[in-house]
């Protein structure tokens, strides 16, 4: 299938993209990487009658370290952080997930902020930058907002955007010095999206205990204090019924889900004690 | 053997192209003032059409089945001939009503793809639904929905075999499965595709299409739009991949035609993938009841089966709806030896798109299905799944064997191939290791499967199946040029066969002429003798063997001039290495060709007027086909928490009698093999309750890349086949017909401990999971959603 006719327009700098996205009376879709928006777009899933290409804004394409954090613009790619183009706050969480998503080719165009935007449940950074305590900022005609990448994914393919606002940055807080972090996901075969998600973040420093279910149905169940569930992060006191219990009450209703939900977040915890 | 004759790993002529991006599909070719069509499809999978509404505008750029009926169009029909087969139509454009999602109800002509599905996406379709048959075994039921009225049921066609089947009752093992392969999509990375045009000059629709077979698409083609054959061409440039999608002739091709006739401008219809996924291509979807009979030795008393294969919608053409099912009672038995069988086969109309002959047509399915049975026999009996079938395996003694459904196996030793498969693994050190357990806690498994593949099989079969189309001589001409080239001229096409380096090969090796001097012309109906194409392992044994057979006519022409030039008689020559020798003196076949193209003068009176040219037949001295047979064996770890499957170690033995080219089998292998781990784990077409497919894109229809097939452990047998020339077996579909078993063996094995066994294909995670839990509740009577381990 091909995309409907639509306009296409390739702004330099936030304003100039926020000026196009303040047309109420045309459908107008931001485009970054296009890894997901060009199937959708092929499909006619999605018939824009403008698409505003950002990957042009330099401002997006920057990041920038300062005090106890990493700000990266909407449109640094997934390839950008498996490369370390960008220095690394997270003792390799950020370049070691990166590196597992999808292939090389979807990598190369990826953006972290199409994927939060996207806000597929299956994608990795939904996840782990949950797991991570990051923050998205958004600019639009109110102004700027930050909410937590958890709080941002609304639900399933819906993010907590309005109208006319554009998702301009992440902020990853830099871990302590003693912190652990551990990921695991299950996949059907190399490069697909996972149907089973489990990160989690140990950083005694920062005091942080966060668990992180994620490749449900909808957004990721962020466990913010997972101490209860999960001890002092060793293994062997995972209490796998409580996890199973937490998934239940979030609404997972087959046992098959579940048990796959459990062991991934197990198998983070395991990775995280690791490290 | 010489560097370049029968049996030489030559690299392959075809790559140059192939590999630095220069192939000629179909999608590449432009023709000037060419237009695409897109098609109105049905979004539902069984209604029947109240109104179609083109919006004004687009009134001469949409046609419907009125503007086809107008124009005498006739609709497709492929009947079998055996007895009970049930007749249908398939409409070129649904007109009373829709039987498949994805059925074709108008096409749209846009300067562009995206207007054309512009134009398309405004016409409005007013459709009254009914039930849909989404379920084989439902849809056999008296009360289910009927797809074609006038039958009165939803049966194709059934039919039964029956081989004393009553004395295996008393046998002391007796077990009793339900076994399925999952609907799937066969997924070349070329989809469809066609540009069609009329060439006023030749008075001729020329269709360019991707296809395996296109004498049979023009015969068929003709039949639709009432054209004689000479006002048909059909031209098949690179095919990128067929698997049995590539000869079937599509209702878009027939739609195409008609356009390019009714339009006078060219047009093109390139298949998108979710037209693929969704609308065409389907294969595999069977299920089997099935009971084996066995001594506590693991002796084979009996199979007995009833076996029911999801047609789809329609039959279609050429091979009809029945070939599936059909297939599966005479080939089930596979290589093995036992006394009693019986077998009920239902081929069973459904709303789902027609199920296609996929490579290994039946005997994927079947070969699970019958291994899965061999392993329950090993566990059930104590024995160890290779002695199982060491017990029931044809002998070499036994060769040429007619087994219980009269299949005339040819030569062959099954049993060696399947010693010689676990060979490459000790197996001991492996059963150790799986008794121990892995540190991950992952479970190891091995699994077998042998299986036996007829192919090449002619007249004498497929005359049986009355089907449109029945095999006879295969047809090759051979024609030097007056330099001292070759050219070959076959029927076949290749969709990956690399038949431009292997029948080179075959020419080379009775001519001696050097195969970069060798072309070989095919594709085109035009330039090339008619044939049934590409089908059924055929190609290497019959325009291997028709080309054989020109180039050793063109030897006697040559060397008949050759002995005139040397001033001898005929006998006292030998041609060798691409002259022509007698005792005092040598010509080389280049002189003999210019003499016989440029010097006729120098020609005696008596010269065979052929010339340096010939059309002839071959068919082997049996025609009831090859039997090429392969024994492999896959070693897995289950992550039991999971449900993962990673294969460890994936072993082929096999054995295609002479081969042609040994590194373009191992090709052919690789390829089976990665479709055939793609039925086993990945590839699953479902449909929700009305007949809707599930799966759209390639995220949804998962297939296996490079990461997930290993490099397998190959090892060639070569008995020769006794009928044939050369001795070569058709081997090109056998790589995909016994992974799905092996790998579910293997399973098995692994997940033995819980008493758990997988009888679906493909083996997802869940499923895994699935027959774990089950196996726990029935072992325990509590089901628990504890982790596992």
């Amino acid at each position: 299938m091909k995309p409907v006719n639509f306009d296409y327009a390739r702004p330099l700098d936030v304003d100039g993209a926020l000026a196009l996205l303040a047309d109420e009376t045309a459908l107008v879709k931001v485009v970054a990487g296009s890894q997901s928006l060009g199937p959708m777009l092929n499909l006619r899933l999605v018939q824009p009658d403008l698409l505003v290409d950002i990957t042009g804004v330099e401002e997006l394409r920057s990041f920038e370290e300062s005090g106890d954090k990493l700000t990266l613009g909407a449109c640094i790619t997934h390839a950008d952080i498996e490369d370390g183009r960008l220095p690394d706050v997270t003792h390799g969480a950020l370049p070691s997930v990166a590196s597992g998503i999808a292939y090389r080719a979807v990598r190369n165009r990826g953006t972290v902020g199409g994927s939060l935007t996207h806000a597929d449940p299956s994608a990795d950074w939904v996840s782990m930058l949950a797991a991570l305590g990051a923050t998205v900022t958004l600019r639009g005609p109110e102004g700027a907002r930050h909410l937590p990448v958890e709080e941002y994914m609304l639900g399933a393919l819906e993010a907590d955007l309005r109208p006319g606002e554009l998702l301009v940055s992440v902020t990853v807080p830099k871990l302590g010095s003693g912190a652990s972090w551990g990921y695991y996901k299950s996949c059907r075969k190399t490069g697909e999206f996972a149907h089973a998600i489990g990160a989690m973040l140990i950083d005694p420093e920062r005091g942080i205990c966060r668990a992180v279910i994620g490749a449900t149905e909808t957004r990721p169940l962020v466990i913010a204090d997972a101490k209860g569930l999960i001890g002092d992060g060793d293994p062997a006191a995972f209490d796998s019924k409580a996890v199973t219990a937490a998934l239940t009450e979030a609404g997972m209703r087959d046992p098959i889900e579940r048990q796959t939900h459990s062991v991934a977040l197990r198998r983070a915890v395991e990775g995280a004690r690791g490290r | 053997m010489s560097e370049q004759g029968v049996g030489a790993s030559l690299k392959r002529k075809e790559d140059d192209r192939y590999l630095r991006g220069r192939g000629q599909y179909v999608g590449d070719i432009r023709l000037a003032g060419m237009r695409d069509a897109a098609f109105v499809r049905s979004p539902i999978a069984h209604g029947k059409i109240k109104s179609i509404h083109v919006p004004e505008e687009y009134r001469d750029r949409v046609f419907t089945a009125a503007d086809l009926d107008a124009d005498g169009v006739k609709p497709i029909v492929a009947v079998s001939g055996l007895a009970g087969f049930k007749v249908s139509e398939q409409p070129v454009l649904a007109f009373d009503k829709v039987r498949q999602v994805g059925e074709l109800i108008a096409m749209c002509i846009g300067e562009s793809r995206a207007e054309a599905e512009d134009i398309a996406d405004a016409v409005e379709v007013e459709f009254e639904e009914l039930p849909a048959v989404h379920d084989m075994l439902e849809a056999r039921k008296p009360g289910s929905a009927l797809l074609h009225e006038a039958w009165g049921d939803n049966i194709f066609l059934e039919t039964q075999i029956d081989v004393d089947i009553e004395s295996a009752f008393d046998a002391p093992i007796k077990i009793t499965r339900e076994i399925s392969t999952a609907r799937q999509c066969m997924v070349p990375m070329e989809g469809r595709g066609t540009v069609a045009t009329w060439d006023s000059r030749m008075e001729q629709l020329v269709l360019y299409t991707g296809s395996q077979m296109p004498h049979i698409v023009r015969t068929g083609l003709s039949e639709c739009l009432g054209l004689e054959q000479t006002q048909l061409r059909i031209v098949s440039p690179d095919v990128g991949g067929g698997f049995g999608y590539k000869g079937i002739l599509l209702p878009e091709d027939i739609c195409l035609g008609w356009l390019a006739l009714r339009c006078g401008y060219p047009v093109r219809w390139l298949e998108d993938r979710r037209e693929h996924l969704t609308a065409g291509a389907n294969c595999r979807e069977h299920h089997y009841s099935i009971t084996a009979y066995a001594d506590r030795d693991g002796r084979l008393r009996g199979i007995d089966c009833e076996a029911t294969v999801d047609s789809g919608a329609y039959s279609s053409y050429p091979f009809s709806a029945c070939l599936e099912a059909a297939q599966v009672a005479s080939i089930l038995p596979g290589p093995y030896d036992f006394p009693a069988y019986r077998c009920r086969t239902y081929s069973v109309a459904t709303n789902k798109c027609p199920i296609l002959p996929y490579r290994g047509v039946a005997r994927t399915g079947v070969c699970y299905a019958m291994e899965l049975m061999l392993d329950a026999v090993a566990r059930e009996a104590g024995l160890e799944p290779a002695e199982v079938r060491m017990k029931n395996l044809v002998r070499p003694e036994q060769m040429p064997f007619n087994n219980i459904t009269h299949k005339h196996f040819d030569s062959g030793d099954y049993p060696e191939a399947l010693r010689r498969a676990m060979a490459h693994i000790d197996i001991e050190a492996f059963r150790a290791r799986q008794r121990k357990g892995e540190p991950d806690g992952r479970l190891l498994g091995l699994g077998l499967s042998v299986y036996c593949e007829q192919g090449a099989h002619g007249t004498s079969v497929y005359a049986g199946w009355g089907i449109p189309m029945v095999p006879g001589h295969e047809q090759a001409t051979a024609r030097m040029t007056p330099d001292g080239g070759l050219e070959l001229r076959v029927g076949v096409h290749s969709h990956g066969q690399s038949m431009e380096t292997t029948l080179a090969q075959v020419a080379h090796e009775v001519l001696g002429i050097p195969t970069d001097k060798i072309k070989l012309v095919h594709g085109d109906t035009e330039y090339t003798p008619y044939s049934t194409g590409s089908w059924g392992s055929r190609c290497a044994v019959m325009a291997g063997g028709a080309v054989s057979t020109a180039c050793k006519e063109i030897a006697r022409l040559a060397k008949a001039v050759g002995a005139h030039m040397l001033q001898v008689k005929p006998e006292e020559v030998e041609l060798a290495q691409g002259a022509v020798y007698s005792q005092t003196g040598r010509v080389t076949l280049t002189e003999i060709a210019r003499t016989w193209y440029l010097r006729p003068q120098d020609l005696p009176k008596s010269v065979d007027p052929r010339g340096l040219e010939v059309t002839i037949g071959y068919k082997p001295e049996r025609d009831t086909g090859t039997f090429s047979y392969a024994a492999h064996l896959a070693t897995v770890a289950v992550d039991p928490e999971t449900g993962d499957i990673e294969i460890l170690d994936y072993v082929i033995a096999e054995d295609g009698g002479k081969l042609i080219n040994p590194m373009v089998v191992d090709g052919q292998i690789y390829g089976g093999l990665a479709q055939g781990i793609g039925t086993a784990l990945y590839e699953e077409m479902r449909f929700d309750g009305s007949g809707q497919p599930l799966a759209s894109t390639f995220a949804d229809y998962l297939l296996p890349g490079p990461t997930e097939v290993p490099a397998p452990k190959l090892d060639h047998m070569e008995t020769l086949a006794p009928y044939t020339e050369f001795g070569v077996k058709g081997i090109g579909e056998g790589g995909a017909i016994a992974p799905p078993a092996a790998i579910g063996n293997a399973v098995n094995d692994a997940l033995k401990g819980f008493g758990a066994e997988l009888l679906h294909s493909p083996m997802t995670p869940r499923r895994v999971l699935e027959a774990i839990a089950e196996a726990k509740a029935a072992g325990t009577a509590t089901r628990s959603d504890e982790v596992v381990s």
